[in-house]
């Protein structure tokens, strides 16, 4: 059975450019030179942009949503476990099945595992920092891992990013494609941060924050938060056909 | 009072994928081995269909320095012009089993050099039937971008068609078209198209709000 229904050749809705940070953010240094500062060229869609890549489960290993057990060598990471949890819609409400999320973050003391992070905090042995896993049938995706730390970053002299999970994720077409991060309820790093504020609409920020989700923890085990995703949304109309022309 | 419209959401902001995308995207550039599978910047594989092309480049900031940290991912039609997704059903073109159409790839760390390896896409029908000369769909994220740019790869050796091609007839200055066009080369023997993509500047590449 297909997982792409009748739906998915219809176009994408506009993209509201009101709710993305603009490319160019001067408080988010590195936005400066790395910006570009014509008006992006509207462009109505064809098949490039209506589809794009597929994933199957023989893909993912069994481990790859659970960073708790997925780089522990001799011993569990360090940290506060928790659960992260949520679903992956489009626009119109609609579930997004068997996509792909792939997650990726910083030890609880907010270290990244990666060759050009030398901030002081250690590497923890027993953890790796990222993670995927596909939606299922309604769009549902879960991981399990530890609280990322905030850490420091070249921009102002005393910047720290608040804690977060960096998030990608596809969708059924390559125009729904989406890097975003998430951010844990009641950091107070959350509004001093330019990547945050670069964002122009306050509640559309506020969408970046998951919040503490009791009924989803495991008692005596761990916490949960709760990050649901809304990638773009199509066109409701029936399609004409103009896409394929015949 | 008239009835309400269903209800809808909006779209979840976009933040920069950081210096550290590669962990989450392709975890061996960041230095280790995760995953059983991953994911490459081999788009088509030996027994794909099709001429088997190299495809290269460096991403240039507004200071004309190569972009160290770029995260790009291609998505493209197979030799015949079909893309591998079932909402392709452009009537005669046939579906590659050895054919994904989607790779990734982080510039190097040192030069900032890209590259992708697959076979050249057929041209694909656009809209009203007008077809599309044949181009790679390229999606670039890095630290400093906040929104991955869209853009696309077209070949320089397909003048006719390129001249024909609706998106890029739809760029008013023609010398901007020429930044989406790759300059043929050939080494070995094997067809290497080569692409500089300009964030900023002068030569800024046509970005694309699809
Ligand atoms: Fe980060």
């Amino acid at each position: 059975m297909e997982t792409v229904t009748d739906d998915d050749h219809r176009e994408f809705l506009q993209r509201d450019r009101g709710v993305h940070p603009p490319a160019f953010t001067p408080d988010y240094k590195t936005s400066v030179l790395r910006s570009p500062r014509r008006a992006l060229l509207s462009l109505q869609n064809s098949l490039s942009e209506v589809t794009g890549p597929t994933f199957g489960h023989s893909e993912i290993g069994e481990l790859d949503n659970d960073l708790i057990r997925n780089y522990a060598h001799d011993g569990q990471p360090i940290g506060e476990r928790c659960i992260v949890h949520g679903r992956v819609r489009d626009e119109n409400g609609r579930g997004i099945p068997q996509t792909l999320v792939e997650f990726w973050q910083a030890n609880a003391g907010g270290r990244y595992r990666h060759r050009n992070d030398h901030y002081l905090a250690p590497i923890d042995p027993n953890f790796g920092g990222c993670g995927r896993t596909l939606t299922d049938a309604q769009g549902n995706y879960v991981f399990r891992t530890i609280k990322p730390g905030p850490y420091p970053w070249r921009n102002f002299l005393n910047s720290w990013r608040p804690a977060h999970i960096h998030f990608s994720v596809f969708g059924s077409g390559f125009a729904q494609r989406l890097i975003t991060q998430m951010y844990f309820e009641g950091d107070p790093l959350i509004w001093r941060d330019p990547m945050v504020l670069g964002i122009p609409d306050r509640a559309a920020a506020e969408r970046l924050i998951a919040p503490l989700d009791m009924n989803a923890a495991i008692p005596l085990d761990m916490l949960a938060y709760r990050f649901d995703i809304t990638l773009r949304g199509r066109q409701s109309t029936v399609f004409e056909n103009k896409l394929q022309g015949n | 009072m008239v009835q309400p419209l269903p209800e809808t959401f909006r779209e979840t902001p976009s933040q920069t994928a950081g210096p550290y995308v590669h962990i989450g995207l392709i975890p061996q550039q960041a230095g280790f081995d995760i995953f059983e599978t991953n994911f490459s910047n081999v788009v088509a594989g030996p027994d794909a269909t099709g001429e088997p092309i190299r495809v290269e480049g460096r991403v240039f900031d507004g200071a004309g320095e190569p972009v160290r940290d770029v995260l790009i991912e291609v998505w493209q039609a197979n030799a015949a012009g079909r893309y591998a997704h079932p909402a392709d059903r452009q009537p005669g073109k046939e579906a590659d089993p050895h054919f994904r159409g989607w790779g990734r790839t982080g510039s190097d760390f040192e030069t900032g050099l890209w590259f992708f390896d697959t076979v050249k896409p057929g041209i694909v029908s656009g809209r009203h039937g007008r077809p599309m000369a044949p181009h790679l769909n390229l999606w670039i994220v890095a630290r400093g971008i906040n929104t991955g740019l869209q853009t696309r790869l077209y070949f320089s050796d397909e003048e006719a068609a390129n001249a024909a091609d609706p998106v890029l007839n739809l760029i008013e200055q023609k010398s901007r078209r020429q930044t989406l066009i790759a300059r043929r080369e050939t080494r070995d023997g094997r067809g290497v198209y080569v692409l500089d993509i300009h964030l900023q500047g002068e030569a800024e590449t046509v970005f694309f709000d699809v």
